[in-house]
């Protein structure tokens, strides 16, 4: 126990495909304190969707390893048995927001009672006390209630997605993961969700996981930020630091290839494509990729811890 | 075809598009009224050659209505289109071929915009076939360059691939190269990074760019996405509900954003800053209007801060020039400024 919210430690989640094991996960650690907000950024197919869902347990049916410590208040989620986590803490105590859940609503069900329906299962409420529960929160959210007799299909986008939100909130969680909740969305939608977002952070103080892969986008809600390369976190690092001083090459690559929209900046873009997660080279796995390379990088490079939560997974820092 | 070209004098621009307007007939339910979806109403829009413009606008504003008209994959309701002197609002299809030579598009879903059965080669011969080129040995040489200049190389390595066998941006980069290799003068990129991850986002950019300046081609980046226009156009259009709303040099407009919209999209749009973190951004209310029925007056007038009750919501603003390749369409400026529509 070292205080954190949430602790993952070394956890891999592998799955085998024809072609071979995915690994998704591979050795990821980090640490997540109690109403703080990890970013987690990186390239499509970087592993971080697989990330969230191994904390949240929904894997693929073809998992072939899924091991490590997922430590939550001191509980390590690992050991539960399937009943269990469902009983006590998907839904209840972690919520997940999965990528595009927008269009996961059901079209022939009013919104109010597929609101409800994790109270009605997790809570053995009934259906009234729910659909109060429900209302209220929607009011202390500033979503207008009226929403709850709806069907998904009168309400636009940006509407469905903060009805999301709203669903998973209503269980007081303490730790929301959230995929993409704004990919799709328009400019201004976008902007008010993470309103929300914010509003909910400030004032209910719930521990978020947000993963994206826009840098930019991820300033706004970010405490911490987690970049992940090939399956890998390989910067671990304070918002304030991150932003203005990416450490590990690959973050300062990706870094200079975000556009600013107020100055200007050198763009460039880092030549070449992720290795695949079937066949990971030895070593660095941005190697080749990377300007910095030399001899040692053949080398599988450790974490190196710099600070408190402040990690590099980076020959370049471990010379002395 | 050379006598096409005659008579133009070299300082007209290579596009005019004037008072464009594209409008959809629908009908509502089950024998309901008709209606028209009015997706470009009204937009001007001048081209020169070399330049590259971006028109900026949130889903449904109508930005891709507006390039597929302008490239007369539909036929415009009113208004012209004019390229290099010729007018082309109405020409049939049959007798376009020219102009399909003369442009290309680039889409937003490479993988989408590829027949997933036909070969790299065959892909980029095809247009070469469709237009005449009957020398196998050119059409050869022709797809060989066309790749070499998206930087697909060695050629070989990828001549025989299918394009699933790409990476995204790869495939993008061969989109791209189809869309060149008739060497035409103006290319329209829809949303042609935006499903891409950020690195390769800035390579298939900085190619266009590369291409544009290199063989002076003229581009369109239709696109949601203002922080990338400040790196690669030299003129951003806003549109907003059919509508160009404000457009200017690119530097000129993100330094001084004039439409309360514009205002509003620069200042929800962030930079990668710790300090976002701790700010709640001034969002408008609403939605952008239903284009069938759009309101009365200003089409940002239900959202606007800064609406003038009896002006704003009773009559369309006009376009106002503000300053020098600068101009808004909106009656905040209108009090002594010269009126341009």
């Amino acid at each position: 126990m070292n205080g954190a919210h949430l602790e993952v430690k070394s956890l891999r989640m592998y799955y085998r495909t024809l072609r071979g094991e995915v690994r998704a996960v591979d050795d990821v650690s980090f640490n997540l304190y109690k109403g703080e907000t990890v970013a987690v950024i990186g390239e499509s197919g970087c592993g971080k969707s697989s990330l969230a869902k191994s904390i949240i347990r929904l894997l693929p049916r073809n998992t072939s390893v899924y091991k490590g410590m997922i430590l939550f208040n001191g509980l390590n989620l690992i050991d539960l048995d399937d009943e269990e986590f469902t009983k006590k803490i998907r839904w209840v105590k972690i919520t997940y927001v999965p990528q595009a859940a927008l269009n996961s609503l059901n079209p022939v069900i009013k919104i109010g009672e597929q609101m409800i329906e994790p109270l009605i299962l997790h809570q053995k409420m009934d259906k009234d006390e729910a659909l109060k529960k429900a209302t209220e929160l929607l009011k202390t959210l500033g979503i207008s209630e009226s929403f709850i007799n709806h069907y998904p299909f009168e309400l636009s986008g940006g509407m469905r997605q903060r009805i999301i939100i709203a669903m998973a909130l209503l269980t007081n969680p303490e730790l929301m993961i959230l995929d993409e909740p704004t990919s799709s969305l328009d400019v201004l939608t976008q902007a008010n969700i993470i309103n929300l977002l914010k509003k909910i952070k400030n004032e209910q103080k719930i521990s978020m996981i947000f993963i994206t892969h826009d840098v930019s986008l991820s300033s706004e809600l970010a405490d911490k930020v987690a970049v992940m390369y090939a399956g890998q976190i390989v910067e671990f690092n304070k918002a304030e630091s991150f932003y203005h001083d990416p450490r590990h090459p690959y973050s300062k690559k990706l870094m200079e290839s975000v556009p600013t929209l107020r100055r200007d900046k050198k763009l460039d873009f880092i030549p070449g494509a992720p290795p695949s997660l079937l066949n990971l080279p030895k070593g660095c796995r941005f190697y080749d990729r990377c300007p910095f390379s030399f001899d040692k990088c053949l080398e599988d490079p450790p974490t190196l811890n710099l600070d408190k939560d402040f990690n590099v997974k980076c020959w370049l820092y471990g010379k002395e | 075809m050379l006598a096409l070209w005659e008579g133009i004098t070299m300082s007209s621009p290579l596009l005019q598009i004037e008072n464009l307007k594209k409008y959809f007939e629908i009908r509502r339910g089950f024998l309901g009224r008709k209606g028209y979806i009015r997706a470009v109403d009204g937009v001007t829009i001048s081209l020169n050659s070399g330049e590259s413009i971006s028109i900026v606008g949130e889903s449904g504003c109508g930005k891709t209505t507006l390039g597929k008209t302008i490239l007369r994959l539909y036929e415009p309701t009113d208004g012209k289109i004019i390229f290099h002197g010729k007018e082309i609002t109405h020409s049939e299809w049959k007798n376009l071929k020219w102009y399909r030579r003369e442009t290309g598009l680039v889409q937003q879903d490479p993988f989408g915009a590829l027949p997933p059965f036909m070969t790299i080669r065959k892909i980029l011969e095809e247009p070469l076939i469709i237009h005449g080129i009957k020398d196998k040995k050119e059409r050869e040489n022709r797809i060989s360059e066309a790749l070499e200049k998206v930087r697909l190389i060695p050629v070989e390595d990828f001549i025989n691939k299918y394009p699933h066998m790409l990476s995204g941006g790869q495939q993008q980069r061969l989109v791209i190269a189809r869309s060149i290799i008739l060497e035409p003068k103006l290319i329209i990129a829809d949303e042609p990074v935006s499903m891409l991850d950020a690195s390769v986002r800035i390579e298939i950019l900085k190619l266009l760019q590369d291409l544009q300046r290199k063989y002076e081609l003229s581009i369109i980046y239709i696109t949601h996405d203002l922080s990338t226009t400040r790196y690669f156009s030299e003129k951003i259009y806003i549109m907003y509900a059919a509508q160009i709303i404000e457009s200017g040099e690119t530097k000129e407009l993100l330094a001084n954003p004039m439409h309360p919209y514009t205002r509003a999209l620069l200042n929800v749009i962030p930079d990668p800053d710790p300090s976002n973190r701790f700010i709640i951004k001034e969002v408008p209310l609403g939605e952008p209007p239903d284009l069938m029925n759009p309101p009365k007056g200003c089409r940002f007038n239900p959202r606007c801060q800064k609406l003038i009750r009896g002006i704003c919501n009773l009559e369309e603003p006009p376009t106002i020039e503000v300053s020098k390749n600068h101009q808004v369409k909106c009656w905040l400026y209108a009090k002594n400024e010269k009126r341009i529509h």
